[in-house]
């Protein structure tokens, strides 16, 4: 899918660099996320967009409605000037990404269908908190290591679950590690000997409160993955590598909202306890600033049918005044992350052409 | 399809009836249902009386936890004792969106399992609030059913961690059995009981995850001591005497599509009665008149009488075109979302303000019963 031969292959896997979005709920990430790939398209790179969960409309505007985890090439619209690099668009499918490793890892064939068909790793794998984070940096250790691109763009989920993607490699590694795995893994490593009296007590009591199936069926899932481990914990190490690599940076994305804002400083500082950075913020739906109206003129205004007029500037410069408070805060916690306001545009952002209306706020 | 709760609101009137000055006939389910139906407005007791549990749902960013806090506080103003309850997680990690909840009242507590009194007074009722996580409920349930031997088992051998966070659906299946028993104790009129409770739900695509939990573990698994409280669970959640889903929303094109969406998933797969929609942020309209160019607008002032200078002008037409944009948009979103959506539409203003606090909380409890004066049920 690349445009370059093997050698730039060789050199951009290198050099490619990627970028992670992060931010609470509602605050316009994936936008954020696709605007930056535009932008990095308009610059001449092979850009690419890792979705989550992208609104309908965008997910049609990329072309990538329904079409799982291959990336899509999208095209220049007719109302822009053509790229000189090239977007591509990828809607993650964590449960195929998660089948695609099963298969890749199993020692056998019969292997990785066992797994495939037991009801817990269906569960497993759609449901337990993180398996969607953990395959969104799977998808981003797969795309870097093609070397198709030169810029990659990740949009997380929302706030709290962004901390489990930075976690997300380690979080596996922490399932095989979990205490329940490695007892009920032990039987089957030291042969068929009874199980210890403590594991036994313990599966009892879960399969008291949880049900017996559950345990049937999470021991039959664990006992199935054996052997499987080693390989998904070495990639695990890897994607984690390539988190905190030079090329990877941190884009928090937010609303100037008192709220949002306290969500993404939080990010900031969880980031930064794991030793990343942010090293961009990305504001999103500010108000514009407008100049005053003279305390005469608004005077002799108040009363007359253009009052209206008066009070919608005085209600947006009241919002955006507030806006800046918020926005100070940003830049006292975050005094080396650049900041980036994207205005309230006229249309909502769902499609290319809004995309490209947003890209010229997000650099400098 | 409105049945009387069997004790609940009207029974906690009674109780309540030194504080709210009793009208006639308003004690009467009846008489809501009749409103209910013919589209005459209903006033907040009635409205609060279709269910004793609510749950807020709506994609993320739109306003649910503030709307929560907003319900809540309009129960309290009829005297009723409502509860709000939050996701608490057992990593107690910072949980902005409780601390948000606590801010709206001008309080600066993080919430905890434990209930925090957000209003009380003589001329009001009582609005607590509460974070709760699964692995503290799951202790209470089975201390409450007679399991402590098996609830100290799960701690010290370690099992508890892994039942309430690692097996599928569980941890949000044990908050909903804790809901169940707080909607039971209510009904029950149980004397701490809540009056109403006020769910503030994860996330649109989450909720639906979410509410379906306990039916999943119940097609899922047989036996053991959770399936009988999943069983109960389900059973509150598609009935509509107990429970009802509020739906929010703003006027904006994503967040009204997908709840458009999520409340036909909610229908079909959880099956739960939706209650109303709320449309949160909704600019308040200002009918302003047409300027093309400050210049324009510069004659116009002076023969108002307001000398205006070109900048001052350009800031009064520019600032007046984006809000007419904003207004219209809004407007093609609302009138989108009552032709897909056809539930009672509920509005609150756009605050412009950074940050909510208890002005702003007034403000929207003032609006929400405004709104709720002017209810205007669909028929299908």
């Amino acid at each position: 899918m690349g445009s370059g031969g093997p050698m730039s292959q060789a050199a951009q896997v290198v050099t490619a660099e990627v970028v992670v979005c992060v931010g609470p709920g509602g605050v316009g990430k994936t936008t954020t996320a696709a605007a930056l790939a535009l932008r990095g398209a308009r610059a001449g790179k092979r850009a690419c967009v890792v979705t989550i969960d992208p609104a309908r409309r965008l997910a049609d505007a990329l072309g990538i409605s329904g079409v799982g985890n291959e990336p899509h090439l999208v095209g220049t619209p007719a109302d822009q000037d053509p790229w000189p690099g090239q977007l591509w668009a990828v809607m993650l499918d964590a449960q195929g990404t998660f089948d695609y490793l099963v298969n890749r890892y199993a020692t056998s064939p019969a292997q990785a269908g066992a797994i495939l068909a037991n009801p817990v790793y269906r569960n497993i794998s759609a449901a337990l908190s993180g398996t969607q984070e953990y395959m969104a940096i799977e998808k981003l250790y797969e795309l870097t290591e093609s070397g198709d691109f030169d810029l990659i763009v990740v949009d997380t989920p929302p706030a709290q679950h962004a901390l489990d993607f930075m976690e997300a490699p380690k979080h596996l590694a922490r399932l095989f590690d979990n205490r329940v795995f490695r007892l009920v893994m032990a039987p089957t490593r030291v042969g068929l000997r009874a199980l210890e009296i403590g594991t036994q007590l313990m599966l009892r009591t879960i399969s008291k409160v949880a049900g017996g199936q559950v345990v049937a069926d999470t021991v039959q899932f664990f006992t199935q993955f054996e052997g499987m481990e080693e390989g998904f914990r070495a990639r695990a190490a890897r994607a984690d590598e390539l988190l905190h690599s030079q090329r990877t940076s941190f884009a928090l994305v937010c609303s100037p909202r008192r709220d949002t804002i306290d969500e993404a400083l939080y990010l900031a500082s969880q980031l930064s306890l794991v030793g990343l950075q942010a090293s961009t913020v990305v504001v999103n739906r500010c108000y514009p600033r407008y100049r005053p109206v003279s305390r005469a003129a608004a005077a002799a205004l108040a009363g007359t049918n253009l009052a209206p007029l008066l009070d919608n500037l005085e209600e947006l410069r009241t919002a955006g005044a507030e806006e800046d408070e918020q926005l100070a805060r940003v830049t006292a916690a975050l005094p080396h992350a650049s900041v980036r306001r994207v205005p309230f545009l006229a249309r909502e952002v769902c499609d290319l052409g809004a995309l490209g209306e947003v890209a010229p706020y997000l650099g400098a | 399809m409105l049945r009387p709760p069997a004790g609940g609101v009207i029974a906690r009137r009674q109780r309540t009836r030194r504080v709210v000055q009793p009208r006639p006939g308003r004690a009467i389910l009846r008489l809501s249902h009749d409103r209910l139906s013919t589209g005459a407005g209903l006033d907040p007791l009635n409205f609060f009386s279709q269910a004793r549990a609510f749950i807020v749902i709506g994609k993320g960013g739109v306003g649910k936890t503030t709307l929560s806090g907003v319900i809540a506080n309009l129960a309290a103003r009829q005297g009723l004792r409502a509860l709000v309850v939050q996701l608490g997680a057992p990593d107690a990690r910072l949980q902005p969106e409780t601390a948000c909840l606590a801010r709206l009242f001008g309080r600066s507590e993080v919430l905890d399992y434990e209930a925090l009194v957000l209003v009380t007074g003589p001329e009001r009722g009582v609005v607590t609030a509460r974070a709760l996580r699964p692995d503290i409920a799951l202790m209470e349930y089975l201390h409450l059913h007679g399991m402590r031997r098996l609830s100290r088992r799960l701690v010290t051998s370690g099992a508890l961690d892994v039942v309430a966070t690692a097996v599928p659906g569980m941890p949000d299946m044990l908050v909903l059995g804790k809901l169940k028993q707080l909607e039971k104790a209510a009904a029950a009129g149980l004397p701490d009981a809540p009056d109403i409770i006020v769910l503030d739900a994860p996330a649109a695509g989450h909720a639906i995850r979410f509410l379906q939990s306990p039916r999943g573990l119940l097609d899922a698994a047989g036996g053991g001591a959770v399936h009988a409280q999943a069983e109960e669970v389900v059973q509150m959640l598609t009935d509509p005497a107990r429970c009802q889903v509020i739906l929010v929303t703003t006027p904006d094109e994503t967040p009204v599509s997908e709840t458009v969406e999520t409340a036909q998933l909610l229908e079909d797969k959880v099956g739960v009665k939706l209650c109303a929609v709320v449309v949160n942020g909704r600019l308040p309209v200002l009918s302003l008149p047409l300027a093309s160019s400050p210049a324009e607008l510069c004659e116009v002032a002076l023969a108002a009488g307001a000398l205006l200078s070109e900048e001052e002008a350009e800031s009064l037409v520019v600032a007046g075109q984006l809000r007419r944009q904003r207004q219209e948009a809004q407007e093609a979103q609302v009138a989108r979302l009552t032709s897909e959506l056809p539930l009672p539409q509920l509005e609150l203003p756009f605050c412009f303000s950074a940050e909510l606090g208890p002005e702003q909380l007034e403000v929207l409890t003032d609006a929400l019963e405004q709104a709720i004066a002017g209810w205007a049920p669909v028929v299908p």
